[in-house]
C-alpha cells in the first residue's frame, strides 16, 4: 500500500463531512473498503462505526469486498437492453465462468450490473475500473476477457479511438462520443471566458438576479423552478454564509447532456457558479458530479485550475475587491436518488443520500444548514450565456412560458442518437423528424421518471406550459414489447434506487412489479390493471421526487397503453392466482432432499 | 332466520386474531344466537361438514398445507375475509422473504449458533410434515378474497361489527377507534 489510511483522512483534515472523497480514495487506494479498517477510520473521524457504515452501505459502487482485479460494471438501462446488453451480459457469465453479482475464484474477474451509466446514445456501455468501454458486442467481450487474464491494463483494452473534442485530450482520454448533433445558439454559441462574469460584476448583486428573474429561466434539471427565484430566496435567507451548488449527478436513464457539457465547455458551467456566487454573495462552491463521470476528474480540475490562474476564481474576482469565490468537485458513489437536491447536499455532508424533509428548503438551510442554491449544470451554463447577451435575447428565442433553449439527450430507436439543443415549442413530431425515428410506437419523455406517450400524442410539444422536461428522450419501435422490455425495466430501476426510507417507495414499486409480472405471465384480470393505478396512489405521501414518480411506468403506460395490458389479461374471470404450489415449495424440498411432488 | 355459518382457521398466524374475536366478551351470546361455527378451532371441527357462509382467515400462507387449507376454505365459504394483517400483507412471518429458504433452512437447522441437537445435520423431510413456500404468501394472492379486516390483530368491535353487517346486511359502522392502529 502506498499511502496509508490514516493519510487519506489527513488529506481531508479528519473532517467527517468529507466522509465521500475519503472513502473514494481509500477504496481507489486498497480496491475496496474492508470491513476491519472501519473501526479506525470512525476512530479517526470522530463519529460512530454505525455512522460511517451507514454511509458505506448507502453507495452502489463503495464494497467491503475484493471486487475483483478487473471490476466490470455494465449498464443495464432499457437502451442498454436495445441494442444487445443480454447477449453481452451473456458472453461475459460464459467466458469469466462465474454469474454476475460475483468475482470470480482466483479474484481476476467481477461482473456487476449499474444503472444508467450516461452513456445511452452508445450502448452497450460499462466501466471497468474507472474506464468506460461503449458499442459492446460479444466478440470484443470475448476479446477483452482473454487480455484480462493476459493481465492487460485496463486502458489498452479499449481499442477504440479517443471520443471526439475533450475526449481524445490528454486530461481525458476517453472512448467516449459526444455525438453533439446539433449546436443551439445558447449553450453551443461563442464562448469567451469572463464575459458573462465581467458584465455580472458591473452590476449590482440585486440586479444581476433581476436579470435571470427577467429572463425566465427555468431549472434544466427537470423541475423546472424558476432560477432567478431561487436565488432570491437565497439572498433573503438570514444566514449570510452561503453556497452554490452545481448538480451534474444525472442519473435519470436516458440523460447525457450534462456530460457532454462539462466534458466540452467545463468554465462555461463553473462562470455560472461564480456569476450565482457573486449574486446571492456565497464564497464557496461545489460541483457535486456522479461516479460514473470520474475519468472527466483531472478535466475538471484542469478547468479549475485555469480559471483561477484568470482569477476567474480564487480572491477578488476579475478585479473586484472582496468578491471571492472557489468551487470544490464532489463525487458521489452511485446512487440515482443524489440528484434530488437535499440527497445531494446530504451526500456532500458524508452521509447517506437520503433525501431531507422539507421544508426548510436548502435556501435557508442546505450544506452544513446554511443557505445553498442548487442549479442543474445546463441552468449554470445558460446563466453564463443571459448575462453576456441579455435577458431580452433569451426571451426571444423558445416559447411564451418557456424561454430560451433546451439540450435533449436522444436515444433508443433512432438514427442520430446525441445531444440537440433546440428551442422549447418544437413537438414530439418535429423531433423524432430531426433524429430519424420512424415507425415509432411510443416515446418516453424525460426518463422513467416521466410520461410515455403514444403517436397520438406527438403533435404535444416541448415546453413547460405542455412536456416539460429534463431533457431525455428515448424512442422505441413498433417491434418493441413495451411492457416487457420497457416498463418493467424503469420500475425495476425504481426499486434499485430508492433510499429505502420512505415505505411506501420501498414497498410499492415491488408490489407493482410483481403485479406486472403476474399480467405478463398470463396469470393477469381486469381487476389487476386496476389495482395498480390503485396502489400507485399511496406513491404520492414520500419524502420526494424519486417516490412520487416511482409509478409513473406503469400509470402513464396504463394510461397511454391500456390495450397492451388488456391484450394480456384474462378477460373471462375476475380472479385468477398467478400461484403455483410446486415452484413454490422446489427450493425447501431441494434443501430436504425430496422431489417436489406437492 | 336460519343461523349463518361460519368457519374460521389460523394458518401462518399466531392465533392473536381468534383471540381478538373472543374479545368480544359477552357478545359472543349473542353471535350463537345468530351463527353456527362449522370448521374452527373455536369448537375444534376440524373437517368441512357442510357449505358455510362466512369464512375467517388469520395468517398468510407460509407452508403448503396452508395453501391447501386456503383453498378449502375458498371452495366451502360464501365469503372468504382475511382477518388481521398476516393474513393480508403476511405480517410477521413474511420478514423471512427477503432471505433465500435455503439459507432459512440451513440457518435453522445446520448453522445457526443454537443448532446443538442436530448431531445428524438433517434438515426435516418426514413425509407427514408439510413444506415451506418460497416466501410467505398473503392470502389474496392465493384465492379470491372478499373482504379484509385490518389490524394486528382487528379489535374486537371490528370483527363484531363486521360479522353483524354482513349477517343484518346492514352497512357496517366503522369510527375511527376501530380501525386506528396507533
Amino acid at each position: 500500500m502506498k499511502t496509508s489510511i490514516s493519510d487519506i483522512i489527513d488529506r481531508y483534515g479528519n473532517d467527517p463531512s468529507r466522509l465521500m472523497d475519503i472513502l473514494l480514495d481509500i477504496q481507489e487506494e486498497i480496491g475496496y473498503i474492508p470491513e476491519e479498517i472501519n473501526q479506525k477510520i470512525a476512530d479517526q473521524l470522530g463519529i460512530s462505526k454505525a455512522e460511517l457504515v451507514e454511509t458505506i452501505s448507502f453507495y452502489h459502487f463503495f464494497s467491503n469486498k475484493p471486487l475483483g482485479k478487473y471490476h466490470v460494471y455494465l449498464n443495464n438501462s432499457v437502451t442498454a437492453e436495445m441494442m444487445g446488453r443480454e447477449k453481452v451480459k451473456q458472453t461475459f457469465e460464459e467466458e469469466a465462468g462465474i454469474k454476475f453479482g460475483n468475482v470470480s475464484g482466483d479474484g481476476l474477474i467481477g461482473l456487476y450490473d449499474t444503472s444508467c451509466i450516461g452513456m445511452c446514445d452508445q450502448e452497450p456501455a460499462a466501466i471497468i475500473n474507472g474506464v468506460i468501454f461503449k458499442d459492446l458486442t460479444p466478440f470484443r467481450i470475448k476479446e477483452m476477457v482473454k487480455y484480462m487474464r493476459q493481465g492487460m491494463p485496463v486502458n489498452e483494452m479499449c481499442r477504440q479511438n479517443y471520443g471526439d473534442g475533450n475526449n481524445s485530450s490528454d486530461l481525458v482520454q476517453a472512448v467516449v462520443s459526444n455525438n453533439i448533433r446539433l449546436k443551439g445558439t445558447v449553450v453551443w454559441d461563442q464562448y469567451s471566458p469572463g464575459e458573462g462574469l465581467q458584465k455580472a460584476i458591473a452590476m449590482k448583486p440585486a440586479e444581476v438576479i433581476e436579470e435571470i428573474k427577467k429572463s425566465n429561466l427555468r431549472g434544466r434539471g427537470g423541475a423546472g423552478f424558476p432560477t432567478g427565484l431561487k436565488w432570491e430566496f437565497c439572498t433573503k435567507a438570514m444566514e449570510t454564509e452561503r453556497y452554490i451548488f452545481c448538480n451534474a449527478d444525472e442519473g435519470e436513464p436516458g440523460t447525457f447532456k450534462d456530460r457532454v457539457i462539462l466534458t466540452e465547455l467545463p468554465r462555461l458551467v463553473f462562470e455560472g457558479m461564480a456569476i450565482a456566487a457573486y449574486a446571492v454573495g456565497a464564497k464557496s462552491g461545489v460541483l457535486y458530479i456522479r461516479y460514473e463521470y470520474k475519468y472527466l476528474r483531472k478535466h475538471l480540475e484542469n478547468a479549475l485550475e485555469e480559471l483561477r490562474k484568470e482569477n476567474l476564481l480564487g480572491k477578488d474576482i476579475a478585479g473586484r475587491k472582496g468578491f471571492d469565490f472557489d468551487i470544490r468537485i464532489q463525487y458521489g458513489a452511485g446512487a440515482y436518488v443524489c440528484g434530488e437536491e437535499s440527497a445531494l447536499i446530504e451526500s456532500a455532508e458524508g452521509k447517506r443520500g437520503e433525501p431531507r424533509d422539507r421544508p426548510p428548503f436548502p435556501v435557508d438551510k442546505g450544506y452544513k444548514e446554511k443557505p445553498t442554491i442548487v442549479n442543474n449544470v445546463e441552468t449554470l451554463a445558460k446563466v453564463t450565456k443571459i448575462m453576456k447577451k441579455g435577458s431580452e435575447w433569451f426571451l426571444s428565442l423558445g416559447t411564451k412560458e418557456s424561454a430560451g433553449t433546451k439540450l435533449m439527450s436522444i436515444s433508443g430507436d433512432c438514427r442520430y442518437p446525441g445531444v440537440y439543443e433546440i428551442e422549447w415549442g418544437h413537438s414530439i413530431y418535429d423531433i423524432l423528424e430531426m433524429v430519424g425515428a420512424e415507425e415509432v410506437q411510443a416515446v418516453q419523455v424525460g426518463g422513467p421518471s416521466g410520461t410515455l406517450i403514444g403517436p397520438n400524442q406527438l403533435p404535444r410539444h416541448l415546453g413547460y406550459e405542455d412536456l416539460g422536461t429534463g431533457g431525455a428522450l428515448i424512442i422505441f419501435h413498433e417491434s418493441r414489447d413495451l411492457l416487457k422490455e420497457v416498463v418493467m425495466n424503469y420500475t425495476e430501476f425504481f426499486i434499485e434506487e430508492s433510499c429505502g426510507s420512505c415505505s411506501t417507495c420501498r414497498n410499492i414499486p415491488v408490489l407493482l412489479k410483481d403485479k406486472l409480472q403476474k399480467i405478463l405471465d398470463g396469470h393477469g384480470v381486469v381487476q389487476d390493471i386496476d389495482d395498480l393505478l390503485d396502489w400507485s396512489k399511496p406513491l404520492k405521501i414520500s419524502r420526494c421526487g424519486l417516490g412520487h414518480t416511482a409509478a409513473n411506468p406503469i400509470v402513464t403506460s396504463i394510461q397511454n397503453f391500456r390495450h397492451l395490458y388488456e391484450k394480456r389479461v384474462l378477460r373471462d374471470r375476475e380472479f385468477e392466482t398467478g400461484f403455483n404450489l410446486a415452484d413454490s415449495v422446489r427450493e425447501s424440498c431441494e434443501a430436504a432432499g425430496r422431489p417436489a411432488n406437492i | 332466520m336460519s343461523k349463518a355459518i361460519v368457519a374460521t382457521t389460523s394458518l401462518a398466524g399466531c392465533f392473536g386474531c381468534h383471540m381478538s374475536i373472543l374479545d368480544i366478551d359477552e357478545r359472543i351470546l349473542d353471535l350463537i344466537q345468530l351463527v353456527e361455527f362449522n370448521k374452527s378451532p373455536i369448537d375444534d371441527i376440524k373437517t368441512f361438514t357442510k357449505q358455510c357462509d362466512i369464512g375467517l382467515i388469520e395468517g398468510g400462507c407460509c407452508n403448503s398445507e396452508n395453501v391447501h387449507v386456503l383453498k378449502d376454505f375458498r371452495k366451502h365459504c360464501n365469503i372468504l375475509i382475511s382477518l388481521g394483517e398476516c393474513a393480508i400483507m403476511g405480517g410477521l412471518p413474511a420478514m423471512r422473504n427477503g432471505i433465500p429458504i435455503k439459507e432459512c433452512l440451513r440457518e435453522a437447522y445446520l448453522t445457526g449458533p443454537s443448532v446443538t441437537a442436530n448431531t445428524e445435520h438433517i434438515i426435516p423431510n418426514d413425509p407427514e410434515l408439510p413444506m415451506l413456500l418460497d416466501k410467505v404468501y398473503p392470502c389474496q394472492e392465493i384465492v379470491k378474497i372478499d373482504y379484509y379486516l385490518p389490524g394486528c390483530p382487528p379489535t374486537a368491535d371490528l370483527i363484531w361489527e363486521t360479522l353483524v353487517a354482513l349477517l343484518k346486511g346492514t352497512e357496517i359502522n366503522l369510527p375511527y377507534e376501530v380501525i386506528k392502529f396507533d
